[in-house]
């Protein structure tokens, strides 16, 4: 199934500051550009103020920037940008192909039909450099889509999609299933990790035209304890890839933090990592395998900061100790929740951003040993990306 | 008795620990469970007696299949656990 853009020129509604953002916020109500300068950040002008911005994402091939706005009542739309935000143009978005008739398709956990339509274009990702113009884009209900023309058209992958096992996903957050992470190896431009939340983990080794599951050794702790284990029902809020190792995958799962050393083919439950081990985001080092942040909240069922203290978590030794970080962070009365997209590392490893629920956004130039704020004014925020 | 057990998240808002009740339908089982225990009740159900939209009822590793008039038999020993599902609540 492919679409293709029918509009061409949003530029109308979007007066942007037209420069080289080095990250891009979206939030509730925007997209926001981060200038940083050393070790100081500030926002710039936004573009689509007062949409809902899901994903944002600046392809380092070609500089393209993609942004993934969730309109609610007009439905979800993809624009991009060839000047750094300056001006949008519209792309297509992600459409599933119509439902075969007497294809019986339901969710497993609200037993209702799951309707084939796109809900959210989750989260964007450039493709393999070999592979210039291509993306890849996860989308709820579950269904995952690439690009071979920088968003011009989508084709959703149908092999993932007809997947039996497919038929026991549910909605972690959403009421459908959603594809949050797509984890490119940078050894080979075919393969990738999907994370889906709740489906377990998947990986290919050709493309997308077939599939393995890459979520042994999860653990549900929302499901029977007969079906704990079950890899395809497991909820990783989010899984990110050690670039220089592309074996090494850390994943801040629902139940705790798991890390695998063998591109998902198994994961170990990493039981300790200083106030607590739930939260959604979590970063991978992009060059040293042994070191991944989270940010911890209390638990499942109360997702603020542990004692309203706002901390990130770094393991510095593949997850056997953690060194708790909260200079420069909120250290009382503070109640913000970082998403699983809203954590984020640059390329050099050094660089952090993450924003929170509640609107604030914090910065470190030292891999989080210190944090300045850089704004506690911005709309509550879904994604935060380096350029 | 099936045996009944209600998700961590439901104990933070009302008295329900694990019970041992007796009944041939879930129907009949989460009433007499209820009945022991009624400040859960509308945590669970709704005011038409229906399961709520972001609850999960498993008896032993199976998804209820009735969801309105919890008619999914239960036999001696059967476990149901009450679970919060993981939709309707990302924030």
């Amino acid at each position: 199934m492919t679409t293709t853009a029918t509009t061409d020129d949003f530029a109308g509604d979007t007066s942007i500051a037209a420069r080289t953002a080095d990250a891009w916020v979206g939030t509730r109500k925007g997209l926001f550009p981060i200038a940083i300068d050393g070790s100081a950040a500030r926002v710039g002008e936004p573009s689509f103020l007062g949409s809902p911005v899901t994903n944002a994402v600046r392809d380092p091939r070609d500089g393209s920037l993609y942004a993934s706005i969730d309109h609610g009542h007009f439905g979800v739309h993809l624009h991009r940008s060839d000047d750094d935000g300056a001006t949008w143009i519209e792309v297509a978005a992600p459409e599933y192909p119509p439902k075969p008739e007497g294809v019986v398709d339901v969710n497993a956990m609200s037993q209702r039909e799951v309707v084939w339509a796109t809900q959210l274009a989750w989260v964007l990702e450039p493709g393999h450099p070999d592979r210039p113009g291509q993306l890849w884009c996860g989308t709820i209900p579950g269904g995952l889509f690439r690009s071979d023309d920088r968003g011009q058209s989508w084709e959703l992958v149908e092999s993932l999609w007809n997947m039996p096992n497919r038929s026991k996903w549910f909605g972690g957050g959403y009421d459908d299933a959603g594809i949050h992470s797509i984890c490119v190896d940078p050894r080979h431009p075919d393969h990738l990790v999907v994370g889906v939340s709740c489906g377990g983990a998947w990986s290919t080794t050709d493309g997308g035209s077939t599939w393995q599951i890459a979520a042994h050794g999860m653990r549900a702790g929302y499901l029977p304890p007969e079906l704990a284990g079950d890899p395809d029902t497991q909820d990783p809020h989010r899984i990110s890839r050690c670039d220089a190792e592309p074996d090494v995958l850390w994943c801040q799962h629902h139940c705790g933090i798991f890390r695998s050393t063998d591109n998902g083919g198994s994961w170990d439950e990493i039981e300790k990592a200083g106030p607590s081990t739930f939260g959604f985001g979590v970063a991978a080092h992009p060059h040293d395998p042994l070191t991944a942040w989270f940010v911890p909240a209390i638990s499942d069922e109360v997702r603020v900061p542990v004692d309203g203290r706002l901390v990130v978590t770094r393991t510095r030794d593949g997850g056997a100790s953690f060194d708790v970080l909260d200079n420069g962070l909120p250290q009382a009365d503070a109640y913000d929740l970082i998403y699983r997209h809203s954590l984020d590392v640059d390329r050099s490893g050094e660089r952090l951003l993450l924003g929170s629920t509640t609107g604030s956004l914090w910065y470190s130039a030292d891999a989080g040993d210190t944090f300045s704020t850089v704004s506690s004014n911005l709309p509550p925020v879904h994604s935060v990306r380096f350029a | 008795m099936a045996h009944v057990s209600l998700a961590k998240a439901l104990q933070r808002h009302a008295d329900c620990p694990p019970a041992d009740i007796e009944g041939a339908s879930l129907r009949s089982v989460l009433d007499g469970y209820f009945a022991r225990h009624p400040a859960a009740r509308t945590y669970v159900l709704d005011e038409t007696g229906a399961v709520r939209k972001h609850i999960a009822v498993f008896v032993n590793e199976t998804l209820i299949s009735d969801r309105s008039e919890l008619s999914d038999p239960i036999s001696e020993d059967d476990r149901v656990y009450v679970f919060q599902a993981l939709s309707g609540g990302s924030t």
